[in-house]
């Protein structure tokens, strides 16, 4: 625990606080520059191809090249879409998806962490809001594949979004806490150890729906290539259209550390210090997903509705229940 | 733990989190990139083709059902929420009342399965 959450706010602590959290911002950009490398490096050997290798070493900057690229290309606004939308869609899209990163304990001393008590709620509250930035992109944007691609992604998001709900309560009634450091900090010393092992109904609930909630590989068809051009970003050039991608990725890294923080222990391990074992379980949930993404043909617009409203959601109401028996007798 | 600090932090990220879109889109992107339209870039992408009509037409009522049925679902799971905190002192009076509650809605979820809501058509 440091100075700053224990004592008012002064000059120096927000200074310290704000340095912080440009910190937090470049190392999790370094971070998402990796991920997209390492997706088409990791699907490239799946498929047997070898994946980029000319943009530097090994393919290292070819990401770096990649957003270069994307900045000095023109920036064009469809003469008939809504311009003040249009323009403001991708930054409605990226701002959650960067401050649900306040919340991600990264280690045992968390820094630049905010435990907020309400911590799991206001992280499915924000995540919600993204939905709006993709419907609007896609209203705004003035174009049939575009408005299919939003009211797609609005149907799929706020359908999965309930599982996803309630696949993080069971968790919520063991820890009797919505803080995610409280949560992580109670999975060292639990009579069940890391909660995916009491809450594997959760678990698996928690990852299907959150792929979903990605729009990834499996669920993705909001943004299909092949029938819908890219869905909501159809239009979209240049960094818009990058904002698009980097809110995606950086969506995919809070995703996978929310998942490593409420089940896998979050920094609890032997041996390595803690933000090792953070980094390694959430890369590990990361590498799972492009797996799933390499290995799983696209589902059908009706099984994805119905999955999430017949399977998933009968199983997360039970897996409350099973939880709530579980507590009361053991 | 004073709680207003975390609330500053949480702040400061959403400040950073509309800096870096805005500063990189309207403030870095003029100097770098070309700014040159033509009425043929400007025009809507429609496989290649000339757009025909508008992309604002009305749209499948399906969507809106599914909305409905969110709200009731999202609001269910926003009572949860605090009744999951305090379960451990509640015990089994608390797991009572919301099976109660968690019955009744399984049973507009039936409802709705059985009226067929939940097939996309």
């Amino acid at each position: 625990m440091f100075a700053w959450q224990n004592t008012p706010m002064t000059g120096l602590h927000l200074l310290g606080i704000i340095i912080g959290a440009i910190i937090v911002l470049l190392l999790v950009l370094i971070t998402v520059m990796y991920e997209i490398l390492a997706q088409r490096k990791f699907i490239g050997w799946i498929q047997r191809r070898i994946g980029p290798n000319r943009v530097g070493p090994w393919g290292l900057l070819q990401t770096a090249a990649d957003v270069l690229k994307l900045l000095i290309k023109e920036d064009v606004i469809p003469a008939k879409a809504d311009r003040a939308m249009f323009s403001i869609a991708p930054i409605i899209a990226f701002v959650p998806a960067f401050m649900v990163l306040a919340l991600v304990p990264y280690t045992m001393n968390h820094v630049f962490t905010a435990g907020m008590n309400v911590g799991v709620l206001f992280y499915i509250a924000l995540s919600s809001v993204s939905i709006i930035g993709f419907v609007l992109g896609g209203w705004a944007s003035n174009n049939k594949y575009s408005l299919v691609g939003g009211m797609r992604s609005a149907a799929q998001m706020i359908s999965y979004e309930i599982p996803m709900g309630m696949s993080i309560l069971g968790v919520v009634m063991i820890a009797g806490s919505m803080n995610i450091t409280t949560i992580v900090a109670d999975q060292s010393h639990s009579q069940f150890g890391w909660y995916i092992i009491p809450q594997i109904i959760g678990f698996i609930v928690f990852l299907i729906a959150g792929i979903a909630e990605l729009n990834w590989t499996p669920f993705d068809l909001p943004e299909a290539e092949s029938e819908l051009v890219a869905g909501y970003f159809t239009e979209y050039s240049g960094f818009r259209f990058a904002f698009y991608m980097l809110s995606e990725y950086v969506y995919l890294f809070a995703f996978a550390a929310l998942a490593t923080s409420l089940f896998l222990g979050g920094w609890n391990g032997p041996i390595l210090p803690g933000w090792l074992w953070f980094a390694i379980k959430s890369a590990l949930i990361v590498l799972l997903l492009f797996w799933v993404q390499a290995t799983m043909p696209r589902m059908r617009g009706d099984q994805l509705m119905s999955f999430a409203w017949k399977v998933l959601i009968p199983v997360s109401l039970f897996n409350i229940l099973l939880t709530g028996l579980l507590s009361l007798f053991v | 733990m004073l709680y207003a600090n975390n609330l500053i932090l949480v702040l400061i990220f959403l400040a950073l989190g509309i800096i870096l879109p805005v500063a990189s889109i309207y403030v870095l992107g003029p100097i770098l990139r070309p700014h040159n339209p033509t009425q043929a870039k400007r025009s809507t992408y429609e496989s290649g083709l000339e757009p025909i009509g508008d992309a604002r037409v009305r749209y499948n009522v399906r969507y809106y059902l599914y909305a409905l049925l969110f709200v009731i679902f999202d609001v269910e799971i926003a009572f949860l929420y605090p009744w999951a905190v305090e379960y451990h002192t509640l015990g089994l009076f608390g797991f009572t009342e919301m099976l109660i509650f968690i019955v009744l809605l399984v049973i507009g979820l039936a409802y709705a399965w059985r009226k067929k809501v939940l097939e996309w058509k």
